[in-house]
C-alpha cells in the first residue's frame, strides 16, 4: 500500500493467559481515518492500546508480533518517543484536574522539561485549541481549570492536548461514547479537519459513526481482524458472514 | 403477651439509654482535662513566658522559650526527614499493589505503626546517640521521623489509590516520563489527602515524649544546635511535672496548654485541608 | 515545528534517565522501609543478647528486679503491664462499644454525633504526657480519697490510677473502628429482623453485634496494643516500684515505664541489656497483636 504509516504484523496481545488480540495484520495509510469496530469485548481497545504501548502498563499484559511506525518497530523504541509520535484520546474525557486549560494543552511540553519561550507556548496553545475547535469557547478562560468545561469541551481539550505534541497518528477510543449528540457531532466534524494533518484511528461501536467519519473500517471479532476494507465497500458489500451479521445488527 | 412486648420494648429503651449515657460520660474526662489544662495554664502564659528561659528552683517566673523553639526544630527536622521517604513509599505502594516487595513493605509499615514509641527511642539511641557519643536533637528528630513515616506512607498510599487510573494513563499517553506523571499530576491531584496525612503525622508526634527521653534528652538551656541535647515541650512537661517544685509545676501547666493548643490547631488544619483542597473530577 | 522535534528528542533522553532513577529510587525506598524494620528487630535482639544469654527464661518469671545486686527478674513488670492493660480494657469497653453503637447504629448523623466524633478524635490527639500530668494532679488525689474510703493504703498513684488513665486514652481506637464495622452491617439483615418483630435492642443484640463481631474484636485488640506500649502517662502515675503489686491499688511498674525510668541510668551491660530485652518483648507482643488486629479487619472488610 502506498504511504503506509503504521503496519501491524502478526500482532498478538494477552492479559495473562487470556489471548485477546489474535494475529492481527493491518496496514494503515497516512492521512486517513480508520474506524475500528466490533462487538464489545472483542479487543478493539486492547489493539488500540498496543499501538502506543499503553497495553503493557497493565499488570500481566503481554504482546507479540511487530507494530511498525514508518517501518520502525515501536516495541524497539522507548515508549516516551512512541507516545510523542502517537497521541491518544480516551473514552472518557480526562483533562488533568490540577491544571488550567492552558497548562493542560501545554502539559506535554512543560512536564517534559522542554524550555520554550512564552510566545511559542502561547502559539502552540492557540493553534492546538484552534485545531480542536475549542479556541473560541475558551480563549477568555484559559487559566481556569479544565474540569469546569462541559463533557464535549473536555474531550476537545483532550484532543487539543494530544495534538499539541504534533503526533503523526492520533488514537481515539470511543471518544464520543460518553457525550451527548451535539458534542458528538462537533467532534465528528473535528475529525474531518484533523484528517488533513494526522492519521486517525478511531474505535467506535457505532456503525453510523464509522460510516460517517472513516475512510477505511476494520472489523474485529473475538480478537481477530475479520475484515479490513474501504468503508464504503465494507458497508455495502461485506465479504465475511460475521461482518454481515454485525452490520445488519444480528448481534451487537 | 402484651406484657411481654412491653417488657421487650422497655428493655430496648433502657439499652438505648445506657448507650447514650456511656457515650456522654466518656466525653467527661476529656472536658475535665481540657478544663484543668486551660484553667491552670492560662494564668501563666504571657509574653515573658514565651520568650524567657526557665529560672532555677526558688526563683519565680521564667519561661519555656528553649522548649518551644526546641520542639519546633525537632519536629521540623523530623518532618523534613519523614516526608520524602513517606511520600515515595506511599507512591510505591499505590503503584505496586501485588508485588512481593509491596507485601513486605506494607507489613513493615504496619509493624512500625504498632511499635511502642519507647522502643523507637531505644533503637535510635543505639543507632545515633551511642555512635555519636552524645544525646542530640538530631537523634530525636530521627526517632520522631520513624514514627511519622508509617502515617505518611499509609495516607499517601490510600489517597493515590483512590485517584482514577485514567489520570495516570492520560499523562503517560502524552509521552510524559513516569516521574513527571507521578510527581506533577498524580501527587498534586491527591494533594489534600497527602497534606492532611502529613499534618496529622506532625500532630501525632508533636506531643511524643517517650522516644525523646533517650535521644533529644532535654536541656535547661537554649540551643539551636541539633547536634546537642535539646529541650522540647513534652520533655519539659514530663520533667517539671514530676519535679517537687511548685514553680516548675506552673511552667509545666503553661507548657501543657501551649502544646495542647498547638496540637488542636494542627488537627483543625487537617480537617480544613481535607475539605478545602479536594480536587474536583 | 522541526525545531521542536530536535528539542523534544534531546530533552526526552534526559527525562528517560530521570525516569529510571525515579523508578529505582521508589524500589529503593520500599526496600529501605523493610530493612528499617528488620534492622529495628535485629538491633533489639543483638542488644538484648547479653541478658538473654545470662538469664534465659528466668528473666521472665524472676520475681526480683534489683540492679544494685545485679538481679533481673521481670515478673513484676509483666504482671504490672498485664494488670494495667487488661483493667484499662475492661473499663474502656463499655464506653467504646457504646460510642460505636451510638454512632454506628442509633445516630450516624446529627450535630451531637458530629460533636461526639470530634470529641473522640480529640481524646486520641491529646499527648500522653498531658494525660499523665493531669492524672498526677487531678486523678491521683481523687483516687487517694477513694482509697481512704475503701480502707486501703492511700497511695493515690498505682496500677488502678494508671488503668483509669489508660482506659480514657484507648477508648478512641475501639470506638472508631467499631463504629465503622457496625456501619457496614447490611441494612437488609436488620430489616429482616425488624420485619419479624424484633425490637431495636434485639436487632443490635442478635444481628448487628454478631455480624460486626470480628471487627469489634479487632478494635479491642488494637486498643490492647496501645495500652501495652503506652509509656508516659503510665510512668507518671504508676509509682515506679519493682515490688510485686499485691492489689490493684498498689504502686507498680510496667515494661514500658521501667524502661523510661531506668534506661539512662543503667550503667552495667547486663542491666541495660535486660531493659532492652523488655523492649524486645514489648515490641514483639505489640507487633503480633497489631498484625492480628489488622488481618482481622482486612478479612472483615473484604468479605
Ligand atoms: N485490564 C484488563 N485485565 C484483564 N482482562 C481485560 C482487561 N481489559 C480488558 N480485558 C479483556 O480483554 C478483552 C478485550 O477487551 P477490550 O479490548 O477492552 O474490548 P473492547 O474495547 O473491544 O470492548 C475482553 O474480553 C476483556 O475481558
Ligand atoms: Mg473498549
Amino acid at each position: 500500500m502506498e504511504n503506509t504509516i503504521l503496519r501491524s504484523i502478526d500482532f498478538d496481545a494477552y492479559f495473562g493467559d487470556n489471548h485477546v488480540v489474535k494475529k492481527v495484520n493491518m496496514d494503515i495509510p497516512k492521512n486517513n481515518v480508520i474506524a475500528v469496530m466490533g462487538p464489545s469485548g472483542c479487543g478493539k481497545t486492547t489493539f488500540l492500546r498496543c499501538i502506543n504501548r499503553m497495553h503493557e502498563l497493565i499488570e500481566g499484559a503481554k504482546t507479540k508480533g511487530k507494530m511498525l511506525l514508518n517501518e520502525e518497530d515501536v516495541y524497539s523504541m522507548h515508549p516516551i518517543f512512541v507516545r510523542h509520535k502517537i497521541g491518544m484520546v480516551f473514552q472518557r474525557p480526562n483533562p488533568f484536574p490540577n491544571l488550567s486549560i492552558y497548562d493542560n494543552v501545554i502539559a506535554g511540553y512543560k512536564l517534559n522539561g522542554m524550555k520554550i519561550t512564552r510566545a511559542d507556548r502561547d502559539a502552540i496553545v492557540e493553534s492546538s485549541l484552534q485545531k480542536a475547535a475549542l479556541w473560541n469557547e475558551v480563549k477568555d478562560s484559559l487559566h481556569k481549570k479544565g474540569t469546569f468545561l462541559s463533557g464535549g469541551q473536555q474531550q476537545r481539550l483532550c484532543i487539543a492536548r494530544a495534538i499539541a505534541m504534533e503526533p503523526e497518528i492520533l488514537l481515539l477510543d470511543e471518544p464520543t461514547s460518553a457525550l451527548d449528540p451535539i458534542s458528538t457531532s462537533s467532534i465528528e466534524e473535528l475529525l474531518h479537519e484533523l484528517k488533513k494533518n494526522y492519521t486517525l484511528i478511531i474505535v467506535t461501536h457505532n456503525m453510523q459513526q464509522a460510516g460517517r467519519v472513516s475512510d477505511r473500517t476494520a472489523f474485529f471479532y473475538m480478537g481477530e481482524l475479520i475484515e479490513y476494507d474501504v468503508t464504503k465497500n465494507m458497508f455495502t458489500n461485506p465479504r465475511d458472514e460475521r461482518t454481515q451479521n454485525y452490520i445488519t445488527g444480528r448481534f451487537s | 403477651m402484651a406484657q411481654n412486648i412491653n417488657y421487650r420494648l422497655g428493655k430496648s429503651k433502657s439499652f438505648r439509654g445506657l448507650v447514650i449515657f456511656f457515650s456522654i460520660l466518656c466525653t467527661l474526662p476529656l472536658f475535665l482535662i481540657l478544663f484543668y489544662i486551660i484553667r491552670e495554664g492560662i494564668i501563666h502564659i504571657n509574653w515573658n513566658f514565651l520568650i524567657n528561659l526557665p529560672k532555677p528552683v526558688g526563683e519565680t517566673g521564667g519561661g519555656i522559650a528553649n522548649a518551644l523553639i526546641g520542639s519546633l526544630l525537632i519536629v521540623f527536622y523530623a518532618a523534613v526527614i519523614a516526608i520524602p521517604f513517606g511520600i515515595m513509599g506511599g507512591i510505591y505502594l499505590s503503584e505496586n499493589k501485588n508485588s512481593w516487595l509491596s507485601y513486605w513493605c506494607r507489613l513493615s509499615v504496619d509493624v512500625l505503626q504498632g511499635t511502642p514509641s519507647i522502643v523507637v527511642g531505644i533503637v535510635i539511641y543505639f543507632w545515633i546517640v551511642k555512635p555519636l557519643g552524645t544525646f542530640s536533637a538530631l537523634s530525636g528528630s530521627i526517632a520522631l521521623a520513624v514514627m511519622m513515616l508509617p502515617i505518611i506512607v499509609r495516607s499517601t498510599e490510600e489517597t493515590l489509590k483512590l485517584l482514577p487510573s485514567t489520570l495516570k494513563e492520560a499523562g503517560l499517553a502524552l509521552g510524559l516520563p513516569y516521574h513527571k506523571v507521578m510527581l506533577r499530576i498524580i501527587l498534586p491531584c491527591g494533594f489534600s489527602g497527602v497534606l492532611s496525612g502529613i499534618i496529622l503525622a506532625v500532630a501525632r508526634i508533636a506531643g511524643e515524649t517517650a522516644p525523646l527521653l533517650f535521644t533529644a534528652f532535654g536541656n535547661p538551656y537554649f540551643t539551636t544546635d541539633i547536634s546537642k541535647p535539646m529541650q522540647s515541650l513534652p520533655l519539659l512537661i514530663f520533667n517539671y511535672a514530676t519535679s517537687p517544685y511548685d514553680e516548675w509545676h506552673n511552667l509545666a501547666w503553661g507548657a501543657a496548654l501551649i502544646l495542647l493548643l498547638w496540637i488542636l490547631l494542627l488537627n483543625i488544619i487537617t480537617k480544613i485541608t481535607t475539605r478545602r483542597w479536594k480536587i474536583q473530577f | 515545528m522541526e525545531v521542536w522535534k530536535n528539542i523534544k528528542i534531546k530533552r526526552s533522553f534526559r527525562q528517560i534517565r530521570m525516569e529510571k532513577i525515579f523508578r529505582s529510587s521508589l524500589v529503593l525506598i520500599a526496600i529501605s522501609i523493610l530493612v528499617l524494620v528488620l534492622a529495628f528487630m535485629l538491633t533489639l535482639i543483638i542488644q538484648s543478647m547479653p541478658s538473654i544469654k545470662a538469664l534465659g527464661f528466668g528473666f521472665l518469671y524472676g520475681k526480683t528486679w534489683d540492679p544494685v545486686v545485679n538481679i533481673y527478674g521481670t515478673y513484676p513488670f509483666l504482671l504490672g503491664t498485664l494488670l494495667t492493660s487488661f483493667l484499662a480494657l475492661l473499663i474502656s469497653i463499655p464506653f467504646s462499644f457504646s460510642i460505636a453503637i451510638f454512632l454506628g447504629e442509633y445516630h450516624p448523623r446529627g450535630w451531637f454525633s458530629e460533636f461526639l466524633k470530634n470529641a473522640i478524635e480529640l481524646i486520641a490527639a491529646v499527648p500522653s504526657v498531658i494525660y499523665g500530668f493531669w492524672g498526677l494532679f487531678v486523678l491521683v488525689p481523687l483516687v487517694r480519697s477513694l482509697e481512704i474510703k475503701l480502707g486501703v493504703t492511700p497511695y493515690g498513684i498505682g496500677i488502678f490510677t494508671s488503668s483509669l488513665i489508660l482506659a480514657i486514652m484507648i477508648i478512641p481506637y475501639a470506638a472508631s473502628l467499631g463504629r465503622e464495622m457496625i456501619r457496614m452491617v447490611p441494612a437488609s439483615l436488620k430489616e429482616a429482623a425488624y420485619s419479624l418483630g424484633a425490637t431495636r435492642y434485639e436487632v443490635i443484640r442478635m444481628v448487628v453485634i454478631p455480624y460486626a463481631k470480628s471487627g469489634l474484636f479487632a478494635g479491642v485488640l488494637l486498643s490492647l496494643g496501645r495500652a501495652l506500649g503506652e509509656t508516659m502517662a503510665v510512668t507518671m502515675v504508676i509509682g515506679n516500684t519493682s515490688i510485686i503489686p499485691k492489689s490493684i491499688f498498689d504502686p507498680g511498674n510496667t515494661m514500658a515505664s521501667v524502661i523510661a525510668n531506668e534506661f539512662t541510668e543503667a550503667a552495667s551491660t547486663l542491666y541495660l541489656s535486660s531493659l532492652i530485652e523488655l523492649g524486645l518483648i514489648l515490641f514483639l507482643v505489640t507487633v503480633v497483636i497489631n498484625i492480628i488486629g489488622k488481618k482481622v479487619i482486612k478479612r472483615f472488610t473484604t468479605e
